[in-house]
């Protein structure tokens, strides 16, 4: 008979490799898949997770990780604040579109004039804009109690049909011969989120997030408001009698995640992306919550979750090429990360005894 | 614009059509909230259901058959969920999204090769003399079968819920399940039938979107459908009347929309489309400042040590 017994403190052991042992699980059940579809599972999880770093072109590759990682990084970070207080905000893909829109939008008022200040206003215009589309369900929340995952989550699809209606109408190229989208931020020097270090893939959104992941470690080890988080998180009754108030937490923490995730859309779009379109948005949103608890809501933690993130991404873009996988399967792959993370965690929340049945 | 080719016979009569899934799926939500579960993968398992029931369908050819593997479908996908969070503990908001991002993977997986087909029609219930009954007729007795059932099911959990006492054990074990637990009833195997009746019931109503609403597969079909359900729930206090209520009034909205759509209304076709999403923001900020209603051990986890 097999018996939970509650640990008193979550194993620190065990929170540790948790995630590791999930990925090595994800893989198996992964490369099971792969040969339901008629794929070499070996040669397929190979080529997720080995040619991108050390293959024939990893120069090609090793980049995009970086390109790809950035967005996720900066994304989940915010999440990750949130999350350990025990906010929930799911819309950050919603937030993540506004940052871009806002974002475009100054940059695109300034064309074709030329200045150092476009480009910091730029990514003042994106945080602010993710911020405010943030704003909306943590002041909802505060004033009436509504459900700021509901909320966060219908603002998603808002802010898809606003991008739609931006790429067609506001923000659209007026050379573009009628065509969707906006003009490329690759041909305007000044808003360009251009590569720092050539053929690295650093851009200012990868600088952002390491910026990020430090600033988020001193938040949560040295400041009183990251203490505030983890005592809300973890014992919210304590929290309340310590004089924490909730208001300002759900607001600072709701303004943080999607002021991170707005900046990740304006240096998306001013740089990989490189104009605004219909299907501008990718899903980082979204994928940035496995990150963030793939990467135990710790900010560095995050940084390696969202660089194995960004593997699988790059790797199932050539699997798909090379080996006919489909990019479903790369979806349902980052989904059951997430579903063996989560099963795992039992090991460092509860011991399992094997005890004859009867003796208890 | 030409409002007068809006007819409002055909326009309840399609209300109806687009609320039976968004029925279907909140009261599913509705009899696992009320056994203290929150379960937030309602999309996934609404769009696993949808793929389920199309492919089956396509493949035996019989429509009926696809319903059936659809509520299989959704249950199976959230046996997933249960098992997660009533013997792994593990976080309920977080294995519901974990859910809902793996069924939207899942379904495209499956869909791949099912894009662009029609599925067998399943036919209206015919009923002699009253589907021929000028206005009334068309509006009440001209719907499939599985309208119907969404309606009947409705009738069979509030009678569930209220008369009889499996009802009165669901209840127990989502307002208090310590309580539940100390008199003897299995709080997680309650909780384990009612998610896996969600699940059906999600399934359910994701096919009834991909073979009778639209009739095709496209990824990502249900387009939020299962997080207003999630949401209709709250709006209806947890009553099951409340939410056949919901469940039409957010159906007309959006038949409505699409209506002032083609009829080529002044309003952008993306602002019309955003309406159903902000109208339930709006409705969720009215009705959130009662709480009263919610089942007491909603989404707290069970565990007995002994």
């Amino acid at each position: 008979m097999i018996q939970l017994e509650r640990r008193p403190q979550p194993s620190r052991f065990w929170s540790f490799f948790t995630p590791v042992v999930a990925v090595i699980v994800t893989m198996i059940a992964g490369g099971l898949l792969f040969a339901a579809l008629g794929k070499n599972p070996i040669e397929a999880i190979r080529t997720i997770f080995y040619d991108p770093l050390f293959g024939e072109f990893s120069f090609y590759y090793r980049p995009q990780l970086l390109v790809k990682g950035g967005p996720l990084i900066l994304i989940a970070i915010g999440l990750s604040l949130g999350f350990r207080a025990g906010i929930w905000n799911i819309g950050a893909e919603g937030q993540y579109i506004l940052g871009a829109i806002c974002g475009a939008a100054v940059g695109l008022a300034f064309y074709p004039t030329e200045s150092v200040f476009i480009f910091p206003l730029m990514i003042i215009a994106g945080l602010l804009g993710g911020m405010a589309w943030a704003m909306i369900p943590a002041l909802l929340k505060v004033k009436f109690g509504t459900n700021e995952i509901l909320v966060s989550l219908m603002l998603v699809y808002v802010a898809e049909q606003l991008l739609a209606s931006m790429s067609l109408g506001l923000l659209r190229n007026p050379e573009g011969h009628g065509f969707p989208g906006s003009r490329n931020f690759q041909s305007y020097e000044s808003g360009h989120n251009a590569e720092l270090i050539a053929g690295t893939g650093l851009h200012w959104g990868l600088a952002a997030a390491f910026i990020a992941v430090i600033l988020a470690y001193v938040l949560l080890n040295k400041h009183i408001l990251g203490f505030n988080i983890r005592l809300t998180g973890e014992a919210p009754r304590a929290a309340r009698f310590g004089g924490v108030n909730p208001t300002r937490l759900i607001v600072l923490c709701m303004g943080i995640s999607g002021a991170l995730a707005g900046m990740a859309g304006l240096f998306e779009v001013s740089g990989p992306s490189g104009q605004i379109s219909i299907d501008f948005n990718v899903g980082y949103g979204f994928t940035a919550i496995i990150v963030a608890f793939l990467g135990r809501l710790h900010p560095i933690g995050i940084l390696l979750a969202g660089l194995l993130m960004a593997l699988t991404y790059i790797g199932g873009e050539i699997a798909q090429a090379n080996l006919g996988l489909p990019a479903a399967a790369i979806q349902v792959f980052q989904g059951m990360l997430l579903f063996f993370l989560l099963a795992l965690d039992l090991l460092s929340n509860f011991r399992i005894r094997f005890a004859a049945k009867g003796a208890v | 614009m030409d409002l007068s080719a809006i007819s409002p016979t055909l326009l309840i009569a399609s209300l109806m059509v687009a609320a039976t899934p968004l029925l279907l799926a909140a009261i599913g939500e509705l009899v696992v909230e009320k056994a203290g579960v929150l379960n937030l993968g309602v999309e996934g398992m609404m769009i696993v259901g949808a793929v389920c029931g199309f492919a089956v369908s396509v493949e035996t050819g019989s429509p009926y058959l696809g319903i059936l593997a659809a509520m299989a479908g959704g249950a199976i996908l959230s046996m997933l969920f249960a098992f997660l969070t009533q013997f792994a503990l593990a976080n309920q908001v977080a294995s519901g999204l974990a859910l809902t991002l793996f069924g939207l993977g899942l379904s495209a997986l499956m869909g791949q090769s099912y894009v662009g087909i029609k599925p067998p029609a399943m036919g209206t219930v015919d009923i002699p003399v009253l589907s021929d009954l000028p206005v009334v007729g068309p509006i009440l007795f001209g719907h499939d079968i599985v309208l119907y059932m969404g309606l009947g099911l409705t009738a069979a959990v509030w009678a569930t819920l209220k008369f009889t006492r499996a009802g009165l054990i669901l209840r127990a074990v989502g307002e208090n399940h310590e309580a539940a637990h100390a008199l003897g009833y299995h709080v997680v195997r309650v909780r384990i039938l009612a998610i896996l009746f969600g699940g059906a019931c999600a399934g359910l109503g994701g096919a009834y979107i991909s073979l009778i609403r639209v009739p095709q597969w496209t990824e990502g079909m249900t387009a939020g459908i299962g997080w207003i359900a999630l949401a209709l729930v709250v709006f209806a206090s947890w009553k099951p009347w409340r939410v056949l209520l919901g469940a039409y009034l957010f159906g007309g909205i959006n038949v409505l929309q699409l209506n002032l759509q083609a009829a080529g209304i002044a309003i952008p076709v993306e602002y019309l489309a955003m309406s159903p999403y902000l109208i339930t923001i709006l409705v969720l900020v009215i009705l959130s400042a009662d709480k009263s209603a919610a089942p007491a051990s909603l989404g707290r986890p069970f565990h007995a040590s002994h």
